[in-house]
């Protein structure tokens, strides 16, 4: 392992060439791009060996990537937005048919108004679509994930594609020191692919038939178990991954949780500068923390009423990244309020909705929120609407 | 005037089916409608490509009747993943192949086959993006479009392949509307003009013709187009015993021209005197409403298409002919 200064993007690409893989078809979104760059450059300069195929859409980005992984090669792509949004026929049918690809998810907003900044709207809107959905939060993570990513969705118990997230610009374009690993040193880590029923001329097998009625209920309860089983392989993955590498992954990650009164719940690159907040915020008495939901699906129930009905949390104050319009109120806050329901201790719920369209969240805005959790717990009610902060009004 | 060498086996086509390979790799047991002609080229586009293929079927009829879950008619290994990426998932399994056969884990020396199956709407309509990148990238990649002129699995709907004039539920003839009022888009074109080795028109009722031509396709190295005339008596309103017989009207009379485009020349693979449209036209429900007038309008255009074909035909075989296809 080297320590070494390098762009996120770069990182990731170096992951996926770390995986060795073998299919890469991408097509250039901002802020994404550079991952893929650097990828056509691995192969342009015989350094992967690998096929990239320049395709002429993210829609067959994903079609490519499916068709690949079911052939028998190792698939990536990598997208964002409104290329993610393009490709949403073919990101549900590729969980559905079983493809285990791999997709680095550069988060960023979606239209209308066009904004090429960081949010999670564009990740929420595939909330359903089957994948594996993991949240990094720094460089580090984005780069160990990704690699990690090819291990879980192959393993022969899961054959489920996985999406690495990770925050546009703030993350993508940003130079952070990664633990860099060597070939040799990953070697036995990741298996080769082998898909139990690819195509094969030698043993020919009918992908993606038509599912009638009597047949399509059965075909999707398999898909729900298959990643509701999967959390066992990526919790064997990651612990793999600590025990020989020392760095440690859990699905909910805890900042100060065990004895705060109010933790702010996050996603992806907010983060870490929620916990600069909190470490500031300490030395002035507050007690407060945070919990960060880094596995989005499959959701990581008993994980997050252990560390949240800890009997010291009274407010949970969920930061949602991306707004359900006319729903209920934030996205993740309505999930982790239903996570919650049937708990006898369970804290108060608020959400909170920041940081859209790029839109930094500053140190009293994070703050903000806290203090707004402090006001219903006071008040002893769960607002009833969305609370965006940061809003002009 | 230049002299072209023709095939024999387009005249022969009716005539010996039985030089056609045995093997059947599209079975029987689907459930495609009576005198399906889709179904009566696929089969013969099979038998053509062997075991060593791989089918990538796009939504539509064929897929829909060859793999009714827990039936699959297809002894090759098929995968079908949506309507208009056909072309692009054929793409995906072409890199793996290529990339597994570099490190070995494919023998390199086998030849596989990948025939993607799409029907007019799936290629002239949805899918024509993902299939002019997958020739404008050179996949190794033969596509048949089996054109039956309409949506047919969502009940004939026109689509940008429905011919002039033609009936449909959503080009209805009408008091005033006389059925599909722009003209057939021209999809072989559309494939030559990408520059790909290999193109050809191809209809089941001349089935040595197809095989050939599909031998060939699979032959040369790059993406190939194939388009498939597929007579549909359900959406067209013939009776099923008529099937073969409207196949082999539509090439006699002009309107669906057989030729093939090798790096750019072009050969007309049936060129004889034609036949007047209306024969064609005539005993099919979707053209029963066509006037006089409108009959000498098609007459007119097939009249110039297959004209122009013979001129393409001629000046593509010059000695002094250079095509840009295979440099």
């Amino acid at each position: 392992m080297k320590r070494v200064g390098i762009e996120v993007s770069i990182a990731i690409a170096e992951a996926a060439a770390l995986a060795e893989v073998e299919v890469v078809s991408a097509y250039p979104i901002t802020p994404q791009t550079h991952i893929v760059e650097h990828l056509a450059e691995l192969v342009a300069n015989g350094e992967l060996n690998a096929e990239f195929i320049t395709v002429e859409s993210e829609h067959t980005a994903m079609s490519a990537a499916l068709g690949a992984s079911l052939a028998g090669a190792r698939a990536f792509t990598s997208t964002s937005s409104q290329g993610l949004a393009l490709m949403n026929e073919i990101v549900y049918i590729t969980s559905s048919m079983r493809a285990p690809v791999v997709m680095a998810l550069a988060n960023r907003s979606l239209s209308a108004p066009i904004s090429i900044w960081n949010d999670h709207s564009d990740v929420m809107n595939e909330r359903d679509t089957g994948w594996i959905s993991i949240f990094a939060n720094n460089g580090q993570e984005a780069y160990d994930l990704t690699f990690m990513a090819f291990k879980i969705g192959e393993h022969p118990n899961v054959l489920l594609p996985v999406m690495i997230n990770f925050d546009g610009f703030i993350l993508t374009h940003v130079i952070e020191p990664v633990w860099m690993f060597d070939k040799e040193e990953v070697k036995d880590f990741l298996p080769p692919y082998e898909h139990p029923y690819k195509l094969d001329v030698d043993r020919p097998t009918s992908h993606g038939p038509v599912g009638l009625p009597d047949i399509y209920t059965e075909a999707k309860k398999q898909q729900e178990e298959a990643i509701r089983n999967s959390r066992k392989i990526i919790d064997a993955v990651w612990d793999e991954f600590a025990e020989r590498f020392g760095r440690r992954y859990r699905a909910v990650e805890e900042y100060y949780a065990d004895d705060a009164e109010i933790v702010l719940l996050t996603q992806g690159s907010v983060t870490e500068a929620a916990q600069v907040v909190v470490d500031e915020m300490r030395k002035r008495g507050k007690k407060w923390g945070v919990v960060e939901l880094r596995l989005w699906r499959p959701f990581p129930f008993e994980d997050l009423k252990k560390v949240l009905c800890n009997n010291n949390i009274k407010c949970v104050v969920v930061l949602d990244r991306a707004i359900s319009f006319g729903g209920q109120l934030g996205i993740v806050m309505s999930e982790v309020r239903s996570a919650l329901y049937h708990e006898k201790n369970k804290p108060m719920v608020v959400g909170v909705t920041a940081g859209l369209g790029g839109r930094d969240i500053r140190f009293d805005e994070y703050v903000k929120m806290y203090e707004i959790g402090e006001k219903c717990l006071k008040e002893e009610k769960e607002p009833d609407k969305v609370i965006i902060v940061g809003l002009r009004e | 005037m230049i002299e072209v060498k023709r095939p024999k086996e387009a005249f022969l086509s009716v005539f010996a089916y039985r030089m056609a390979p045995k093997e059947e790799l599209f079975t029987r047991g689907h459930r495609a409608c009576q005198g399906c002609g889709a179904a009566l080229g696929l089969r013969h586009v099979m038998k053509a490509a062997g075991r060593n293929t791989i089918v990538v079927n796009a939504t539509g009829c064929m897929e829909i009747v060859s793999s009714p879950y827990p039936y699959t008619s297809w002894a090759v290994p098929w995968i079908h993943v949506a309507f208009e990426n056909a072309a692009a998932v054929a793409s995906g399994i072409d890199a793996a192949i290529k990339v597994l056969k570099r490190k070995g884990k494919l023998d390199p020396n086998k030849k596989i086959n990948i025939v993607v199956f799409a029907g007019d709407g799936g290629t002239a309509d949805i899918g024509l993006q993902a299939l002019s990148g997958m020739m404008a990238r050179g996949h190794n990649v033969l596509y048949v479009c089996y054109d039956n002129e309409a949506y047919m699995n969502t009940g004939v709907q026109g689509s940008s392949a429905t011919p002039y004039g033609a009936h449909t539920t959503t080009t209805p003839a009408g008091k005033v509307k006389f059925g599909q009022g722009y003209w057939k888009k021209n999809l072989p074109e559309i494939a030559v003009a990408h520059g790909i080795p290999y193109v050809a028109t191809v209809c089941p009722s001349f089935p040595l013709d197809l095989i050939r031509k599909v031998k060939r396709a699979l032959e040369l190295p790059g993406a190939a187009y194939i388009h498939l005339f597929a007579v549909c008596p359900t959406g067209w309103g013939i009776p099923p015993a008529y099937a073969v017989k409207a196949g082999r009207l539509a090439v006699e009379t002009g309107i669906f021209p057989l030729y093939e485009v090798e790096y750019g020349r072009y050969r007309l693979t049936f060129d004889k005197k034609l036949k007047p449209v209306e024969e064609y036209l005539k005993f099919q429900r979707r053209f029963r409403h066509l006037t006089p007038d409108l009959i000498k309008t098609i007459q007119e255009r097939v009249d110039a298409e297959f004209a122009r074909l013979r001129v393409m035909e001629e000046a593509t075989n010059r000695p002094d002919y250079r095509s840009v296809s295979g440099i």
